[in-house]
């Protein structure tokens, strides 16, 4: 592998690993304040790939389509957790488990109903459209360096939010002690619903911004849902620094994994989850 | 957690009794049903199995996996690469080779898993099931996407001369009705020995387990090593009815089914899991055969039945169809016992 090649490689990997961390920093938000484990969360992500293509197709403009559909799947979070995942916080994970699962049964369904079974591409802005020469036959898209920078963006922001705002204060009170917080007069619930339409949020974004790349097709929430695992375990759940730290490793072992050891590339994440879990069985960043 | 601490372990007399009435319809269900649906209770039963196998972890120990149907799968697998392409095989070898492979799997995976706790073992239970399935769903070695044919039914012969042939829609069903019956009154032997009572001691307060003395990671992982055994048991039996393998009898589709039927029929019992299997599959019949009502095939859309079916039953009856019985029937005589188990089509 020559020096441009690694390079290229590495963007990949960093790329991947930044969309993994918006699915994995919402799932281990809701998981550490809510303690809800969410099968559900790789419908959020096909849910905002959806919305790119049929809105993008509608508007004509891929970042109108963006707009909107962030906008949309917040509200769509807030009402799913108005009216079921409010009841669940406290239930057994069991519950839990085929509450979700009879969700992802559910979507897939009204996807399949309103939106077809058909694989759909997404075309990449024109702005975007262009590539950076590294060599006389390689090159990079730009629109994969947007991705990582709309990702870097948001996780900054995120970080922001949560460490140095008073709502980002609530939530980290809410985490730490929900009923000592809750009797210091934080309306808890409405930090519930705050933080579960925020990882509605982030899923539907990296969804709708993966989509002119990964293109559009029925199951796409499930695949990325168990890498989200692997990250959330890998990284510990309810830490969302580890959470970043364990999607860009996920990130680099699949795409070199891919590279260097086609035969076994796809089981590769595993073994380096196993070996995690040898040593570290609650995480690298264990809260 | 108190969800989980009180099974109901001992069954009732009106549910033993609608057990053996059971019993009995099934030894005669043959006699009666057509082969579509001799076949049809063929595969409940082995789900059934299947189920009960889960509920060792699940509803004894108290470990929610979601990633059972790995071990289901790789039986399946294992009766097909045992199998030569040109003749059949004895089943005498072939069966007890394939449940050691899945307990085998068992045993390497649940060294891994069974240390973690709570939400982390349902995560890393599915993320391996999952590598299990890439393995497979990957490589056209092993059959890739498609899965694999398995051309004969193995063979069951006492020297030289055939006990039972497979082939005869009969004889599976008995032979799948005898398994079932020997996995629930081992499992249920299991429950009432010093072993099963340690594992329940585990789901109930593993701290306190361990702080008299008992070593919780051998005994758990024993309980996944077993039950990944007798998951192998039904996926042989899968392979040898249905003679066709994918990998999607390995996906997290097909363990979050087996959760759904233990929870489904009430947990910790194995009655139990009978009954949520063979209700859990007829509804999945039911829904698939919807008929098509002003230009929308109702049957097409049978996971959006499913979904909703389970979003309400967990809503709604989280303790199963068993607990649900149980409930009414408290409320209808007050202090009184439980009323009868109303679900057992066969």
């Amino acid at each position: 592998m020559d020096l441009a090649n690694f390079f290229i490689q590495l963007l990949n990997s960093v790329q991947y690993g930044l969309l993994l961390f918006m699915l994995a920093a919402g799932l281990t938000l809701i998981f550490g304040i809510m303690g809800v484990v969410n099968l559900a969360h790789g419908s959020f992500y096909m849910l905002g790939a959806y919305l790119a293509w049929s809105l993008g197709a509608q508007f004509g403009s891929l970042t109108l389509a963006i707009l909107v559909g962030v906008v949309l799947s917040v509200l769509f979070g807030l009402a799913l957790e108005w009216l079921l995942f409010r009841h669940f916080y406290h239930r057994d994970h069991l519950d839990q488990v085929l509450l979700t699962f009879g969700l992802i049964y559910i979507f897939e369904e009204f996807r399949s109903i309103f939106w077809g079974d058909d694989v759909h591409g997404v075309p990449i802005p024109d702005v975007l459209g262009a590539s950076i020469p590294l060599t006389d036959n390689l090159s990079y898209p730009v629109y994969r360096l947007f991705m990582s920078g709309v990702c870097v963006a948001l996780a900054i922001g995120l970080y922001l939010l949560i460490s140095k705002t008073r709502l980002g204060m609530k939530i980290r009170a809410g985490a730490f002690n929900h009923d000592m917080a809750e009797s210091l007069g934080i309306n808890i619930k409405l930090i519930h619903a705050v933080v579960f339409a925020l990882g509605v949020g982030l899923a539907a974004v990296a969804g709708m911004i993966a989509a002119p790349i990964a293109s559009v097709y029925p199951n796409m929430g499930s695949q990325v849902l168990i890498m989200c695992f692997v990250v959330v375990v890998i990284g510990g759940i309810g830490s969302v620094r580890g959470a970043l730290v364990a999607a860009l490793l996920v990130g680099l072992v699949d795409t070199f994994g891919k590279v260097l050891l086609p035969q076994v590339s796809g089981m590769l994440v595993y073994i380096l989850m196993a070996g995690v879990l040898l040593f570290k069985p609650e995480g690298l960043f264990k809260q | 957690m108190s969800a989980q601490q009180s099974n109901l372990e001992i069954l009732p007399v009106g549910v033993k009794i609608a057990l053996a009435l059971a019993l009995l319809a099934l030894l005669a269900f043959p006699f009666a049903g057509t082969d579509f649906y001799i076949q049809m209770v063929t595969r409940m039963m082995i789900m059934a199995i299947f189920a009960m196998s889960l509920d060792l972890l699940q509803g004894v120990t108290g470990l929610v996996s979601l990633g059972h149907a790995a071990f289901f799968g790789l039986a399946g697998y294992a009766l097909t690469f045992l199998t030569p392409q040109g003749e059949a095989v004895s089943l005498w070898w072939t069966l007890p080779l394939a449940v050691l492979g899945a307990g085998l799997a068992a045993l390497v995976i649940g060294f891994f898993v069974v240390r973690t706790h709570g939400i982390y073992f349902i995560m890393v239970t599915m993320a391996f099931a999952q590598m299990v399935f890439f393995l497979f769903f990957d490589n056209k070695a092993l059959g890739g996407s498609d899965g694999l044919y398995i051309n004969f039914r193995p063979t069951i012969a006492v020297a030289g001369q055939a006990l039972v042939d497979l082939d005869d829609k009969r004889s599976m069903y008995y032979l799948t009705l005898v398994a079932m019956l020997a996995v629930y009154l081992f499992l249920r032997r299991l429950l009432w020995s010093p072993f099963g009572r340690a594992l329940a001691g585990i789901r109930v307060n593993e701290h306190r387990m361990r702080a008299m003395g008992f070593g919780t990671f051998g005994y758990k992982l024993a309980a996944f090593t077993l039950a990944g055994g007798l998951a192998g048991l039904a996926g042989y039996l899968w392979g040898a009815q249905s003679g066709y393998i994918n990998p999607e009898l390995m996906g997290f589709h097909m363990s979050a089914h087996a959760i759904m039927m233990v929870v489904l029929g009430g947990m910790g019992n194995f009655a139990g899991a009978i009954v949520g299997a063979f209700t859990f599959e007829y509804l999945l019949h039911v829904f698939k055969d919807l008929p098509q009502v002003g230009g929308v095939n109702l049957g097409k859309h049978w996971q959006l039945w499913m979904g909703l079916f389970i979003v309400l039953l967990v809503t709604f009856a989280p303790r199963g169809l068993l607990g649900l019985a149980g409930r009414l029937g408290r409320r209808s005589h007050a202090a009184g016992g439980r009323s009868d188990p109303k679900d057992h089509q066969a």
